[in-house]
């Protein structure tokens, strides 16, 4: 194994080697990375190998806002390294925990740094160091050399501060172990030349540096000191040809985390992971709706996907759900849009009236309910008042994706249209409409859904009263459930919690009774069973289970009309049995 | 028995594919590399073949070679074994069907493990985004559910109600459909896909892959049809398999680690990826440790 000092940050690539949607191949100690820059300048330093299969992430595609592998379209987000998107399943959401391994990254003068040990607490060293504006970044050299030889060779480097061949008093040091400063003055000028050998391997070393105090054009400049390191180079060369020939630096590849070695039966997104963020922007987005954009209190905040919600814990102690707004790529902050219920069940009046800009809030990590496929051939996003936000985030990542997509916005007025600078960003594909009657609504839907054909997928989240009106037009114009997503926002299902019944716990070997007023939630979490649910009222289907034998009585408006009939699934916050015992898979 | 650089008697004991037959000569010697021995190989003028280790001496062809190793001819390719070969190679009873056209496609070396190479033939995941218009296309990117066992009859991984779209799944094919698939892995190196003929919806085009372990992470790829297909020229279906090899071989390449690893928690499959770990588990259970990294008990 190799001893390496991996407790020191180094560079390993120049700035312009991460040009626009380029992925960069850089190696350091035998490890290989895929460092590529999002088009809003973040710097993605990974692993350079999909999770998946292991194929190289440097061969895939950057397309700004996502590196997409070129194996199997696995999509992993700017930022987080999360996995947003597997085309071989389109119906599911990934497993929020599948992750590419991240490196801790910094640019600075020109450069892009890491640290192999992972640890991010001390900053790169010479950055907290004033450079001036006049500092120019070499070309890199490679050497086949080792590190500790090519950094000793460097220390005989002679130049000229306006790069002729005259003679000046150079100084030179190694400053760091990887490190050498070199000081050239002549004729009252003076010109600071820093010098890093990067450790590709243990034979391998590629020299990096910058010059500072250049008053001479900078080309001609950088032409003399390519050719003076490249006599360095021939000679580093010569020298450890002398030497033996170090082996090539076996790389390591961390074992993935335990629970995604196993096949998932189906996908499941859940977690209540508690994270901490601040309100950094409030901002009004329509009448009687607000903003909110949250950035986590440290680090950055895990992967979400289009669809998703997130809890949100608010200060007097409530807990609501809220879509994201987010679009694919922005990951330094997620967005959730407000709006005030009157009345309010003292969650939305809470956000609009105490929650300030600079607040801290507790939330959870995104869940995935109402997933996107990606795979149509056409989309309809049908979105009524607040029930855009979901299908926001939908709509633009199939926009980035250059997807076929139609979203249509339903709005009381011009005013009441919440995010409308993002919507007008999707124009054509985006269209809205003002102040529709239901039975008008119900005439645009007809409209709007009809001629399905097998391919065509709608999406629908709005009041209640529109969505039922959605379905029910979709149904009677062909479409299938599979082809019909919702979601709805609460549930007004008069909820009867009246029955006595048994629950079997297939996997854990328990039969547990169920009494009135209590639901299969309440006495699974009472018995120590944990389930993960969200809303409470059986609208977000977090609490689903599979149901392995006996008859539900649905109450829930997530399962569409199809699952119901399949009975294979039951929303355990407000479902019961009409079948003396349920035997559920937990 | 004689020294092998290999000590893994896993794959010692196997047939190896060599070379296809129908580009063999009488009296012509090739060489060749099988898990990292030098041999060369011949007809002998009654079109017998022959395999011995060539280690370095001229190659010739008089009888006196040195310790042949054990050969046969099968499925359209010389066959080897560097240790004590099983009695029969594994059974393919297509191409002895009167009205198939049976046909070595195209051998192709890549740096890459025989497992990752297997591997990759039963994936159908990649068809939209390594194939893009021939075998797969988006948005037609999802794997439905599958079925995988180890046959009962035999000891081979058998993946059945394989279904995925393609846009030109054959060398004769004008237009997209859903195609089925029927994936046998009869032998550690070798697998062999069925799917629904264009011409006899009946009956099914068989398309192998006979993998020759030249070193632990290199191998050269041998691909064989045995299809009924009576207007596609050789050239075509040659040039169709080349097309689809030359897409898939940089993806293998750029694979990392090259040998497979066979810890559940080396990578993350999904669902579509069922083969792939029947075939990894059924390695494992052979006890299998050459081009592969084997899993460690926890």
């Amino acid at each position: 194994m190799l001893n390496a000092p991996f407790d020191l940050w180094f560079p390993i690539a120049s700035s312009s080697d991460l040009a626009p949607r380029h992925v960069f191949h850089a190696q350091l100690f035998g490890q290989e990375y895929a460092a590529w820059r999002a088009d809003d300048g973040y710097v993605n330093l990974w692993e350079n190998r999909c999770l998946h299969r292991g194929v190289r992430l440097s061969i895939g595609i950057n397309d700004g806002a996502e590196l997409k592998c070129q194996y199997h379209g696995w999509r992993y987000a700017n930022r987080t390294a999360g996995c947003t998107y597997i085309p071989a399943h389109p119906a599911d959401a990934p497993a929020r925990t599948i992750c590419n391994n991240k490196f801790p990254v910094a640019e600075a003068h020109g450069m892009i740094w890491t640290r192999p040990d992972g640890r991010t607490d001390a900053p790169p060293p010479l950055l907290s160091e004033p450079l001036s504006d006049d500092a120019i970044v070499l070309r890199p050299l490679p050497v086949n050399a080792p590190s500790e030889l090519a950094a000793e060779v460097l220390l005989t480097y002679r130049f000229h501060p306006e790069g002729d061949n005259s003679s000046a008093a150079v100084t030179a040091s190694r400053v760091a172990p990887f490190t050498v400063s070199l000081t050239s003055e002549a004729g009252g000028h003076t010109a600071r030349l820093t010098l890093f050998v990067q450790p590709v391997d243990l034979g391998r070393t590629i020299i990096r540096g910058w010059l500072s105090g250049v008053t001479t054009p900078a080309v001609p400049l950088l032409q003399a000191h390519d050719a003076g390191l490249q006599v360095l180079r021939d000679r580093c060369e010569a020298l450890a040809r002398a030497l033996p020939r170090p082996e090539a630096t076996a790389p390591v590849y961390p074992p993935v985390p335990a629970e995604l070695a196993d096949l998932p039966a189906t996908a499941r997104s859940g977690g209540a992971a508690a994270l901490r963020v601040t309100v950094s922007r409030k901002w009004p987005v329509a009448q009687g709706v607000m903003a909110f954009e949250l950035r986590p209190l440290r680090g950055i905040l895990p992967t979400s996907q289009p669809g998703a919600h997130i809890d949100v814990t608010l200060p007097n102690g409530l807990v609501r759900q809220y879509s994201l707004v987010n679009a694919p790529g922005e990951t330094a902050h997620w967005v959730i849009g407000v709006k005030r219920e009157t009345p309010s069940g003292g969650g939305s009046a809470c956000l609009h009236d105490v929650v300030r800009e600079g607040d801290v809030l507790a939330v959870s990590a995104p869940r995935n309910n109402f997933p996107l496929r990606q795979d149509a051939s056409m989309t309809t996003f049908i979105a009524g008042g607040i029930g855009l936000t979901p299908l926001l985030a939908m709509a633009q990542t199939l926009h980035h994706r250059g997807l076929p997509f139609a979203l249509h916005a339903f709005a009381a007025s011009p005013a009441h249209l919440a995010f409308a600078d993002r919507i007008a960003a999707l124009r054509p594909h985006s269209r809205t409409h003002f102040g529709r009657t239901p039975d008008e609504t119900a005439t645009d839907l007809k409209d709007l859904l009809a001629g399905y054909a097998p391919g065509r997928h709608v999406y629908i989240c709005g009041p209640g009263p529109m969505l039922e009106t959605a379905r029910r037009i979709a149904a009677d114009l062909g479409w299938p459930d599979a082809a019909v997503h919702f979601e709805y926002f609460k549930n007004t299902t008069p909820l009867d919690l009246s029955s006595t019944f048994e629950i079997s716990l297939a996997r854990s070997a328990l039969t547990l009774t169920v009494p009135p007023g209590r639901s299969i939630l309440d006495v699974l979490r009472d018995n120590g069973v944990e389930v993960p649910s969200s809303c409470g009222q059986g609208a977000c289907g977090t609490c689903a289970v599979a149901l392995l034998e006996g008859e539900a009585l649905h109450q829930d408006v997530y399962l569409n009309a199809g699952d119901r009939r399949a009975n294979h699934t039951i929303l355990t916050c407000v479902s019961r049995a009409v079948s003396p015992c349920l035997v559920l898979d937990v | 028995m004689t020294e092998r650089r290999c000590t893994d008697p896993v794959i010692l004991n196997q047939w190896h594919p060599l070379h296809p037959a129908d580009q063999m000569e009488a009296t012509r010697v090739t060489r060749t590399i099988l898990l990292e021995e030098p041999l060369c190989h011949a007809l002998d003028a009654n079109g017998a073949p022959l395999v011995w280790p060539s280690a370095g001496s001229a190659p010739r062809l008089d009888g006196s070679q040195p310790s042949p190793l054990p050969a046969r001819l099968a499925y359209g390719f010389l066959w080897a074994c560097l240790g004590t070969p099983p009695d029969d190679l594994f059974p393919f009873p297509e191409t002895a069907e009167p009205d198939r056209r049976n046909l070595a496609t195209g051998t192709f070396g890549v740096h890459v493990s025989a497992g990752r190479a297997i591997e990759n033939f039963l994936d159908m995941g990649h068809f939209p985004f390594v194939h893009t218009g021939i075998l797969g296309e988006e948005p037609h990117t999802e794997v439905k559910e599958y079925d995988v066992e180890i046959a009962s009859t035999r000891d081979e991984v058998l993946a059945t109600r394989c279904r995925f779209y393609q846009p030109k799944a054959a060398a004769s094919s004008t237009s997209g459909a859903e195609v089925e698939y029927i994936y046998r892995v009869p032998h550690i190196n070798c697998a062999i896909l069925y799917k629904s003929s264009p011409n006899d919806l009946e009956r099914r085009d068989a398309i192998a892959l006979f993998v020759q372990p030249v070193g632990p992470e290199q191998v050269i790829a041998h691909t064989f049809m045995s299809v009924l297909d009576n207007d596609s020229s050789d050239t075509g279906i040659r040039l169709f398999q080349q097309t689809i090899f030359g897409q898939d071989k940089p993806i293998l390449e750029n694979q990392f680690p090259r040998r497979l690893p066979l810890a559940p928690r080396a990578e993350t499959p999904i669902r579509a990826d069922k083969s792939s770990i029947a075939y990894r588990r059924w390695l494992s259970s052979k006890g299998l440790t050459y081009g592969v990294i084997p899993a460690v008990a926890e």
